[in-house]
């Protein structure tokens, strides 16, 4: 049964197209129905081939599916094709599951909008790119899903595009996205250049025939990883998914919590053989995933708006995904994206709720106290923080726990130290969302009191599912010091990891290492329970104390500015200054001048035509006189 | 017999009348007629060099001219008429309207 998962990205697409299509004269139920049922049947699918997999035994990976050869030239050949291993099986499962129960969920938050058939027709779109993306067997088709879902990124962050910010937003990430693109196309073509397919089994043989020189996997390591931190907001160009807020809530949860920006480590976890090959680019991933994490969570401490809290989040924790993909365990790092799907598109969903509950108030200034309204929510979001905080037996806790040892392990301390760190600011900062939100004096506008209410069953139910999964996934890889054999997870991704680095590390200072974590992030919960339950004016007294961390910390180390300042504003003074000189004065005046030039010439010629018989009869008499004498001498 | 030489003569000097009665009068119906006058030289070299030579073929082309004259007035006439029921005018430098 195994061989029918190359159909698994196809439904989406099929709904993405009838919507496309009839989309606007179906009613809304259908349209509901259609975009639901395609994932459905991906997920079935999905499953079936999962199951199969299982089955099959490792010699047998990855499975491949030849759907037509697309690009046939000489000397370069790129194949549609799919294949399906552990790593491709883990990530179809995160983007059909928790697809599917984002689209449910959609049905619910977008009931009122007046374009629904055009956002679910995004969205099937999205789950299609995305499927291929994970799937494809070779790097250019990758490519292909990896622009797909960029481009559906920008429709949907844009979808409400009559509000400026949002058409700002949209486009922000679009260009900011093609930077790091460039860059990884860059590196396709030096891998076309000196291996000459670009099948991940070929590039893998290549290298460990030793026929490519570790300098040249180190370029297109860092090319590639550059890819990688445009599509999963990493430093330096993380900037654009803060703003990518501006779309509704289940995208947000979707693609730029879920999928979308963990591609990135998708991609490093499956170029594994060269990043294990290329120590230094495995260091860079591993300092700047260090460093986002760190960065990114300090941001995340002073933003009022929910759903900000929770894209700072995303691109720390992504970052904790790039230090164990760094370190060599990408296991762990792949760990961390699956339990991070589940947990991060809860928050987001949990977050969409609340403000639907508040009539689209995001401002956490303006709520407070909302736990007694909210009976589902609450708790839904109180898991997802507790999950994500790293706080023991969440699944956060084992992931983040697995990336942080391997980091240890690998004697890579001071990613290590930054690491722990980090956990300390992510349970401050979840925390003091949960309290802000959840807790304390009620804050909310009488106007937006009057209708508040829990949200309606088809966007709750996803929310307990996703807090379930929150609860147990990180059951799929227990450490080793809870029993030896129950890290399932990292033993299934085995085969693909083979070059990984992998340290045993004694029992006793695996235990400690958890300890520290698990006791650094209570700490943090108990420091945001100090300063915004026990003493709420503490935050206060802090910032006017420090107002210049306060406030470099709120305008987000003013990096915005700084980019603006250094690439957009010259570039766009440089753009003008092309139009005025090149395009007004060179382009436009060869064109105009061509123009002028037939019309003086014409003029010229015009002063012939004098309008006067006798001109015209002396002309002809002339004529008629200089023939004859050629004639007759 | 006269010798055709005079008659070539009288033809051209005719023909060069035509010419510089066309090129200095003004209005449209003298200037018509210095055309008229134009044909009649050249028929009248046909007629002399045929007579000379002594075929046929020269007399009949003279035949076609004065045909082809006759119809020309008509138009041309009736070009004139309509011109100056425009215009109010016949002369040649009020008329203008094909100036570039």
């Amino acid at each position: 049964m195994t061989e029918i998962f190359w159909m698994i990205p196809f439904f989406p697409a099929l709904g993405s197209l009838v919507l496309v299509l009839l989309g606007h004269k179906l009613s809304k139920k259908h349209v509901s129905f259609i975009a639901c049922s395609t994932i459905f049947i991906s997920l079935c699918i999905s499953v079936i081939s999962f199951a199969g997999l299982l089955k099959i035994g490792a010699e047998n990976y990855p499975l491949v599916k030849k759907l037509f050869t697309w690009i046939p030239t000489h000397g370069f050949k790129a194949d549609f094709s799919l294949q399906f291993d552990p790593l491709s099986a883990i990530m179809v499962l995160i983007v059909t599951v928790v697809g599917f129960l984002i689209h449910i969920y959609s049905t619910g938050y977008m009931a009122e909008d007046k374009s629904y058939s055009r956002y679910f027709a995004y969205l099937n779109l999205f789950t299609f790119a995305m499927l291929i993306l994970v799937m494809a067997s070779n790097i250019v088709l990758m490519f292909v899903g990896w622009e797909g879902v960029g481009l559906c990124s920008y429709l949907l962050i844009g979808f409400w595009f009559e509000k400026h910010s949002a058409a700002q937003a949209g486009k922000k990430a679009f260009i900011v996205n093609r930077i790091g693109d460039a860059a990884f196309l860059i590196g396709i073509l030096f891998i076309f250049f000196h291996i000459g397919s670009g099948e991940f089994t070929a590039i893998n043989t290549a290298i460990s025939r030793g026929s490519i020189s570790t300098g040249f996997a180190t370029v297109v390591g860092i090319l590639l990883f550059a890819g990688a931190t445009g599509k999963s907001a990493q430093i330096p160009l993380y900037v654009w998914l803060p703003d990518a807020m501006e779309g509704p809530t289940p995208v947000s949860a979707f693609i730029h919590a879920a999928t979308m920006v963990t591609a990135g480590v998708y991609m490093v976890a499956r170029m594994n053989f060269l990043y294990s090959f290329s120590g230094t680019a495995s260091h860079i991933i591993a300092f700047i995933g260090a460093l986002t994490a760190i960065y990114a969570a300090t941001m995340a401490l002073t933003q009022n708006d929910i759903k900000r809290v929770l894209a700072y989040s995303t691109i720390s924790q992504i970052g904790y995904m790039f230090i164990g993909c760094g370190v060599g365990a990408y296991s762990a790092g792949m760990f961390h994206l699956y339990t991070h799907a589940f947990f991060k598109s809860l928050l987001f969903l949990a977050a969409g709720s609340v403000m639907h509950a508040l009539s689209g108030e995001a401002d956490m200034r303006k709520m407070g106290g909302l736990k007694k309204y909210l009976p589902i929510t609450y708790p839904a979001f109180l898991i997802g923080a507790i999950a994500i905080s790293g706080i023991p037996f969440f699944s956060g806790f084992f992931s983040k726990d697995a990336i942080l040892t391997k980091a240890f392990t690998n004697g890579q301390y001071f990613v290590w130290t930054i690491g722990v760190l980090g956990t300390i600011l992510t349970a401050f900062y979840m925390f003091r969302l949960i309290f802000l939100t959840f807790h304390g004096k009620e804050r909310i506008t009488p106007e937006a009191k009057m209708l508040l209410h829990e949200s309606p069953p088809v966007m709750t139910v996803p929310l307990v599912i996703l807090a379930f999964f929150s609860v147990v996934a990180g059951y799929a890889g227990v450490p080793a010091v809870f029993g030896k054999k129950l890290d399932w997870f990292s033993c299934f991704l085995q085969p693909i990891f083979s070059r990984g680095r992998e340290v045993h590390v004694s029992l006793g200072a695996e235990l400690a290492l958890i300890l520290i974590s698990s006791f650094l992030a209570i700490l943090g919960l108990y420091l945001a329970y100090l300063s915004y339950i026990k003493r709420p004016q503490f935050p206060h007294t802090f910032a006017t104390r420090f107002p210049f961390i306060y406030r470099l910390l709120y305008n987000k180390y003013y990096v915005d500015e700084a980019y603006d300042a250094l690439f957009v504003r010259p570039l766009v003074r440089g753009s003008e200054q092309i139009y005025n000189k090149f395009d007004l004065k060179i382009i436009d005046g060869a064109v105009n001048e061509t123009a002028s030039a037939t019309g003086s010439f014409g003029k010229l010629i015009c002063y012939l035509q004098t309008g006067f018989i006798k001109d015209y009869a002396l002309v002809f008499l002339l004529g008629v006189a200089l023939f004859l004498g050629y004639l007759l001498f | 017999m006269i010798q055709p030489i005079y008659f070539i003569i009288l033809s051209l000097i005719i023909f060069v009348l035509g010419i510089i009665a066309f090129f200095i009068k003004r209005d449209l119906i003298t200037m018509f007629m210095a055309v008229e006058v134009m044909l009649n030289a050249a028929n009248l070299a046909f007629i002399a060099l045929t007579k000379a030579i002594g075929i046929i073929d020269g007399q009949i082309i003279v035949l076609f001219v004065i045909t082809v004259a006759a119809a020309e007035a008509a138009v041309g006439l009736a070009i004139i008429l309509l011109i100056f029921r425009q215009k109010k005018t016949i002369r040649t430098e009020d008329i203008q309207v094909m100036k570039g």
